[in-house]
């Protein structure tokens, strides 16, 4: 490739296989984006995390290209978000065609008052070169690369991971084992368990090409364009000048044959022009399948990204909900680790997260019958959509070119505190849903993400938290810092200012208002006035303390 | 509720238009006729529920598995 030259990282030979076999509180399989995001957010708590991969280097090819507001939120809070969003490249306007013409565009529209935009285009490999690299600045964190999980065999709280090397294999145990193996996950294999759903008889080519160029950095989708009758297509800038282009083959296609430059460049050429200077960087055929396993957790064994699940591509929602898992899981396991939630806490993950699979699943189905649509009818409509879509504003609304990816709100959620019946909150922020960025002022920056990173934060509107239960919160089993919005009185909280109004009318707040964040930034509960009683309650809904209270009373 | 009480004045006028909007079309474009006309007034309706319940209606008699009964979905 012209634009980037995968790294070689340094294979070493593992102590284990000489000495003892060391016990480790968290290993992950695959590094990955997901894997490594693990592996990066474990370190960060103090936990020590081993992961094993059995290549040497970053992702081939760019594979996932378009990072979520969400996903470099807790890139962000993992010291890695800047240098994504520094090398990528930002997009708003989406363009639909339909045949010859344009049907309309699209501005996502970002609101402001947003540390990050909507979306950024970066390859997958320099992700991942810059997740190694944060990973590498963590001390509690060892990779080890051409190291390959060959056996998990799992006895009580142990997980034993048999380890093949260039020198040999050896054995290594684990508290839990983070399966972060993609797609074809060998370890789900070799623990007999399957992902369920659709898989789609269709293929589509994706090139990254080199192209230096005065199209716009914009999403163009095409349906049935002249240059590919009765196909779809799309175009999309990356960093470097690079451009991955999909092109839907149909399931009769040749997947060897299509990847040849002599297959693809007629392709290109038609749809950029006989003027348009480029080269191929990669090439691949891809089919690609709706589904997930039953449950994310096997025992001991945890799944994410890929390994659980599997999207289509249209929507971004692959990689992206990858890292909120990850998101979800890891104060999860710190808590159990740290023997301080009960492991209901980590079916919660599987709770939480197969809920959002599941709605990640269902929205990339539906672009999927919208891009490829099966069958004569399915087609008509389809047509008929984009034809209304021109003149017509409603049609423009079923337009389905991939629903990008927003996190899931997590309504249902036994995490979750309800709130008082008279509490009346208006606005987004239930309980379950991640929380909303707003500018702020204060000692760590001028947004308020930056704020609710590690661990549990009660943010409180005015001075409502009396100095004694900040003092208190702070040094209980589960720490709970307060930050406080406006109001300078001493109380030993973080005080942070709202100089715009923007924070409480985001959250709805008013004078008294409490909202406490899980560590993964998702609404925990809220009230309109401080009470240490009922945020110990909420603490406890979440550790699975209440439920032992109530069993032992029982 | 689907209203599926006589609700157009002059129906044959209304029957036989809807006729002459096919004329000269081939089976396809009247397909894509229909599918259009079917996205406009679904769109002037917006009902959820009158919809689905047209929706059904329509598939009675007609061969295959009844459609599931509907919920909301996201």
């Amino acid at each position: 490739m012209k634009t980037y030259t995968n790294p070689v990282y340094p294979y070493t030979r593992a102590a284990d296989l000489s000495g003892a076999p060391r016990r480790w509180p968290v290993i992950v399989a695959g590094a990955g984006p997901v894997g490594l995001t693990a592996a990066i957010d474990l370190a960060q708590r103090g936990i020590d995390v081993l992961v094993l991969d059995d290549d040497n280097t970053v992702s081939v090819g760019s594979r996932a290209i378009c990072w979520s507001k969400r996903a470099l939120e807790i890139l962000d809070r993992l010291g890695c978000g800047e240098r994504l969003v520094k090398k990528g490249v930002e997009w708003n306007v989406g363009r639909i065609f339909f045949r010859d013409e344009q049907v309309f565009d699209f501005n996502l529209l970002p609101e402001t008052g947003h540390r990050r935009p909507a979306f950024i285009n970066l390859q997958q490999y320099w992700v991942e070169q810059f997740l190694v690299e944060r990973l590498g600045e963590l001390p509690h964190a060892e990779l080890r690369w051409k190291n390959k999980v060959v056996g998990v065999t799992e006895r009580g709280d142990d997980v034993t991971v048999k380890v093949s090397t260039p020198d040999g294999e050896y054995s290594v145990h684990a508290d839990w084992l983070i399966v972060a193996d993609g797609a074809k996950s060998p370890i789900r294999g070799m623990l007999v368990l399957e992902a369920e759903g659709q898989v789609f008889r269709d293929r589509f080519l994706i090139a990254d090409i080199h192209m230096t160029s005065d199209f716009p950095t914009e999403r163009w989708s095409w349906f049935d364009p002249p240059f590919h009758r009765n196909q779809s297509a799309l175009l999309h800038r990356q960093a470097d000048n690079v451009w991955r282009v999909d092109f839907q083959l149909g399931w009769e296609a040749d997947p060897e044959e299509e990847k040849k430059p002599e297959h693809i460049m007629p392709r290109l050429k038609a749809m950029l022009g006989d003027t348009a200077d480029f080269e191929i960087e990669w090439a691949s055929v891809y089919t690609f399948q709706c589904r997930r396993m039953r449950s994310f957790r096997q025992g001991r064994s945890l799944f994410v990204g890929d390994a659980a699940h599997l999207v289509s591509p249209f929507g971004a929602r692959g990689a992206n909900s990858g890292i909120q898992d990850v998101d979800n899981l890891m104060w999860k396991l710190e808590l159990v680790l740290k023997q301080r939630a009960t492991l209901t806490l980590i079916d919660s993950y599987d709770v939480e997260r197969t809920f959002a699979a599941d709605e990640n699943i269902r929205a990339t189905t539906r672009s999927t019958d919208f891009i490829t649509p099966k069958g004569k009818t399915s087609r008509i409509f389809r047509d008929a959509v984009l034809m209304l879509a021109k003149r017509h504003p409603f049609a423009r609304r079923l337009v389905n070119a991939g629903r990008l990816s927003v996190p899931a709100v997590l309504r249902d959620s036994p995490l979750n505190t309800p709130d008082a019946a008279n509490s009346e909150f208006e606005g987004a922020m239930i309980p379950g849903t991640p929380a909303v960025d707003a500018p702020v002022t204060g000692p760590r920056g001028d947004w308020l993400l930056a704020y609710l990173e590690g661990g549990f934060t009660l943010l409180a509107f005015g001075a409502v938290v009396p100095e004694s239960n900040v003092a208190a919160l702070a040094r209980s089993p589960i720490p709970i810092s307060v930050v406080q919005v406006g109001d300078r009185s001493t109380t030993g909280a973080c005080v942070i200012e709202d100089p715009d109004g923007v924070l409480a009318a985001r959250y709805d707040a008013k004078p008294g208002t409490c909202y406490l964040f899980r560590p993964d930034q998702h609404v925990c509960a809220r009230w309109r006035a401080f009470d240490p009683a009922r945020v110990r309650a909420a603490l406890a809904r979440v550790t699975g303390e209440s439920a032992m209270v109530e069993r032992e009373a029982a | 509720m689907l209203n599926t009480e006589p609700n157009i004045a002059a129906s044959d006028d209304f029957y036989q238009e809807l006729i002459d909007l096919h004329r000269d079309l081939s089976d396809e474009e009247s397909a894509l006729v229909n599918a259009k006309l079917i996205l406009l007034l679904a769109n002037h309706i917006g009902d959820a529920a009158v919809l689905r319940e047209a929706m059904q209606a329509a598939r009675e008699e007609v061969g295959g598995t009844p459609l599931p009964l509907g919920e909301e979905k996201g």
